[in-house]
């Protein structure tokens, strides 16, 4: 059970997330835990593809041995490049929404003003 | 944005050449060593926006206007599509990379095997790299450029 | 405490608890289930490819689709942030 450290931290960060995208009112509280539930998610998929005692797998001047899964780290890219998008375009309508209410609080954001 | 201190300035303009080619050393080794057409982008994107940070908005964009940026993310996107529809015309599938094996580019076929380094090793997996790179330095430099400027012109009091 | 702040609570635990009984039953770090797709890209990408990087061959050769379906969306969010931030006064 003590080598199963990579889950319990992708568990802890998940539920951090979570957390923060629940309980908190403020609206780059919000933002800051929806990035902290896609690296949990990032770091679970990298997990899934490694071999005990194994090198990367490029070839190189390599020194031989076991190679790790190439096809999860693929998609962790993939993953990582979307979660940069999403949030460049999150922030530019937390900047919008500020303009217009002049408060941050999600809770006052409501009504469409005039 | 205001600009930094005359300290920060010339150390940003000596450094700035330094970064720039090596995330154009990282794009263009994808295929021999970690790295490709994404992370070099990161990397070179990085550096504009340093430049951004210590010159501040106002002269950054006298330099590069956005409208130029989008024809050079445009560029990428093109040529990257260009490449795949190629693999349908030489080949017979999509995405076919229809330079590895054969001789149409110099005459000589390369052998494949580790730490070989021709120019035609890998078929069209460096021209996809430079095309990804080129796009993605262009999108993630337009983004920051264009909050950085909006945001201080709100200062200012237009709208 | 409010009823949102008890709801709230709840639905931690719950999905807490799934997601620990989830972690008891998976594989050990280290020793993967089944690895064939992944064998047989090891085995062939420098003769079918000619690179040497296998992550490379993957996102470019094996699975080109997926990269062009993120260049797409990094396209869109791109042209969403600068059509926000537009100003229609100007040039």
């Amino acid at each position: 059970m003590i080598y199963n450290i990579p889950y319990i931290a992708v568990i802890c960060l998940i539920l951090i997330g979570l957390y923060a995208l629940i309980a908190k009112r403020n609206l780059i509280k919000m933002i800051i835990g929806i990035t902290l539930i896609e690296s949990g998610v990032n770091l679970f998929l990298i997990t899934l593809g490694y071999r005990k005692g194994s090198i990367a797998p490029i070839y190189t001047s390599s020194p031989g041995g076991i190679m790790s899964l190439p096809i999860p780290q693929a998609l962790t890219l993939t993953s990582i490049v979307i979660g940069v998008a999403v949030l460049a375009l999150m922030l530019s309508f937390v900047i919008h929404i500020y303009r217009h209410y002049k408060t941050l609080d999600v809770g006052k954001v409501r009504r469409l003003k005039e | 944005m205001i600009e930094m201190s005359r300290i920060v300035r010339t150390i940003v303009a000596i450094i700035f050449p330094f970064s720039m080619i090596y995330g154009l050393y990282v794009i263009a080794h994808g295929h021999l060593t970690p790295g490709g057409g994404f992370q070099g982008g990161a990397i070179v994107a990085s550096a504009c926006v340093m430049v951004l940070v210590a010159f501040g908005s106002k002269w950054t964009t006298e330099k590069i206007k956005e409208k130029r940026l989008s024809v050079f993310e445009s560029v990428g996107a093109v040529a990257f599509i260009g490449l795949a529809f190629l693999g349908l015309i030489f080949g017979a599938v999509f995405f076919n990379n229809f330079l590895v094996g054969n001789d149409y580019l110099f005459g000589v076929v390369p052998l494949p095997g580790s730490s070989l380094a021709d120019i035609n090793t890998a078929g069209v997996l460096p021209l996809m790299n430079f095309a990804v790179g080129l796009k993605v330095i262009a999108g993630l430099f337009a983004i920051v450029l264009v909050m950085a400027y909006a945001t201080t012109s709100y200062k200012e009091g237009k709208k | 405490m409010s009823k949102r702040n008890i709801a709230g609570a709840v639905f931690l635990s719950i999905i807490g608890v799934i997601f620990i009984f989830s972690a008891l039953h998976m594989h050990s770090f280290g020793f993967p289930d089944e690895s064939d797709m992944d064998d047989y890209v090891i085995e062939n990408t420098q003769e079918e490819t000619g690179a040497n990087n296998g992550v490379t061959s993957v996102v470019f050769d094996y699975r080109g689709f997926d990269t062009l379906g993120e260049a797409t969306v990094l396209f869109t969010a791109v042209a969403g942030v600068i059509m926000i931030f537009r100003r229609l006064h100007d040039d």
